[in-house]
């Protein structure tokens, strides 16, 4: 509870008009492999997940396919999402979406959350995340929803 | 002593790394993913969009222009023998340069220097037409890059960039044409990206593009700043991937969905 207090007064100080070279990013504590507390502080919302994460600019489906009929346009790099909150923790869940190359360093499953240690990233997305903290925390929660 | 030993080991090795990815016997154009209507279109000389520019390409390399007033067929002849297997074999290393050249960019030299006319833009309909027109003069020969040792540093170079992370997605190019070619994208087939076809019509861009605007796509979809048309990069790339194309045909001008 003070940890989330904390971290959530530390998020606002940053969100703050930062000075030049701040990356703007919240600050989060891992615990094994998992992050288990929300990077905003506040659970998301899974209805907004879902939209989020059939949405094309998201990426996910592009490698990934899920419970979305209605997407005619899936991907099979990487494993079905169907049962990714029987299989997974919300806090596992959560660190898979903001840095999975910290449990598997040669995935392609894009960090998230992060903006350093990548390369010749395009002007229109350097030093931003992929996702906003707000919109991990709605995936997140979806993600949690997906049982079967 | 030591020093030249290991040095001799680390050069016969990088010599050898050329050919990785994939399997000769498994490399596969990105033709033999295609639906059989857009496979019929690339086989079908009337049907096949590309050969408007390759009938461009025919009109202006019998045209005189620039300041020498001459014409390529003033100096090449009849491109159906003279420019026979050419494409096949590019990039090639060109010595006043001391770097590799693509055809786009043999063929802006011969403007600048024997027309005495100027460079053609990358992705214009002449530019793209003339390629096309050179290139189909390789159609169904093997590629097989120039045996120049000196493009050795230049194909190293090429490989390094296709196995490098970059872009906001931190993929590289590997990861998808050497790793996941067997797979799918958002419903599509990731190919092998080879690059048997270009210039090529593309459905997606209803036009004739080179292999760099392909490059270029590919990059911008990893969300990485796509170097410049023209720039060392994106040549080394293409020598790279024609190496790594090794012995598959040319198909110019292909259709692509
Ligand atoms: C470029 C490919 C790619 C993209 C884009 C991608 N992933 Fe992944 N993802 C993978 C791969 C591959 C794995 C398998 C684990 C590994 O490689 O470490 C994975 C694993 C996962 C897992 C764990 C799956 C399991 O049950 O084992 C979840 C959950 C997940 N991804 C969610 C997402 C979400 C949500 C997005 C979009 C915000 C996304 N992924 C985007 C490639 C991708
Ligand atoms: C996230 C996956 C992905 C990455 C990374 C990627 N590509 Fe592609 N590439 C594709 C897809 C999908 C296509 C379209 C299907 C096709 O035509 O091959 C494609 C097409 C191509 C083609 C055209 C093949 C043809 O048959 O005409 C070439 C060449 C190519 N890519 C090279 C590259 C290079 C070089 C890089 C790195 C700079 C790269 N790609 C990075 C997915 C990717």
């Amino acid at each position: 509870m003070a940890k989330s207090a904390w971290i959530a007064l530390f998020g606002a100080l940053l969100s703050l008009p930062c000075p030049a070279g701040a990356q703007g990013l919240l600050p989060y504590t891992v615990a094994g492999d998992a992050i288990p507390e929300p990077l905003t502080g506040t659970r998301g919302d899974a209805a907004r997940g879902r939209a989020l994460v059939v949405d094309r600019s998201s990426t996910c489906i592009l490698c990934h396919s899920g419970p979305f009929p209605e997407q005619a346009f899936q991907g099979d790099v990487a494993p079905k999402l169907s049962g990714s909150g029987r299989r997974w923790s919300v806090g596992q869940l959560r660190l898979r979406l903001v840095d999975a190359s910290r449990l598997n360093a040669t995935t392609i499953m894009p960090s998230y959350y992060r903006v350093d240690g990548l390369t010749r990233v395009g002007t229109s997305w350097r030093g931003k995340p992929i996702l906003s903290a707000e919109q991990i925390e709605d995936i997140v929660a979806y993600l949690a929803t997906l049982r079967d | 002593m030591k020093l030249a030993f290991c040095l001799a080991i680390l050069t016969a090795l990088t010599g050898a790394a050329h050919s990785t990815g994939i399997p000769q016997a498994e490399r596969r154009s990105g033709y033999s993913f295609m639906t059989p209507d857009t496979r019929a279109m690339q086989d079908e000389d009337t049907a096949n969009p590309g050969m408007l520019w390759v009938l461009d390409g025919e009109a202006l390399w019998k045209r005189k222009a620039g300041t020498a007033d001459k014409a390529c067929a003033d100096c090449h002849n009849d491109a159906r023998v003279s420019m026979k297997g050419v494409a096949a074999h590019y990039p090639a290393f060109e010595q006043a340069l001391g770097r590799p050249v693509d055809l786009e960019q043999r063929i802006n030299l011969c403007r600048t220097n024997h027309q005495r006319a100027a460079p053609l833009a990358y992705e214009s309909r002449e530019l793209l037409a003339l390629t096309a027109y050179v290139a189909e003069q390789s159609r169904g020969m093997p590629i097989e890059t120039d045996k120049d040792p000196e493009l050795s540093p230049f194909i190293d170079k090429g490989q390094r960039l296709f196995t490098q992370r970059q872009g906001q997605l931190n993929l590289g190019c590997a990861n998808c044409h050497d790793d996941n070619w067997d797979k799918k994208l958002a419903g599509s087939p990731i190919t092998q990206g080879q690059p048997t076809g270009y210039p090529l019509y593309r459905l997606e861009w209803q036009s004739l593009g080179s292999l760099q605007r392909r490059l270029r796509a590919c990059i911008t979809g990893i969300r990485a700043q796509a170097y410049d048309y023209g720039s060392p990069e994106l040549v080394e790339l293409e020598l790279y991937l024609m190496t790594r194309a090794h012995g598959l045909k040319i198909e110019t001008p292909a259709v692509r969905p």
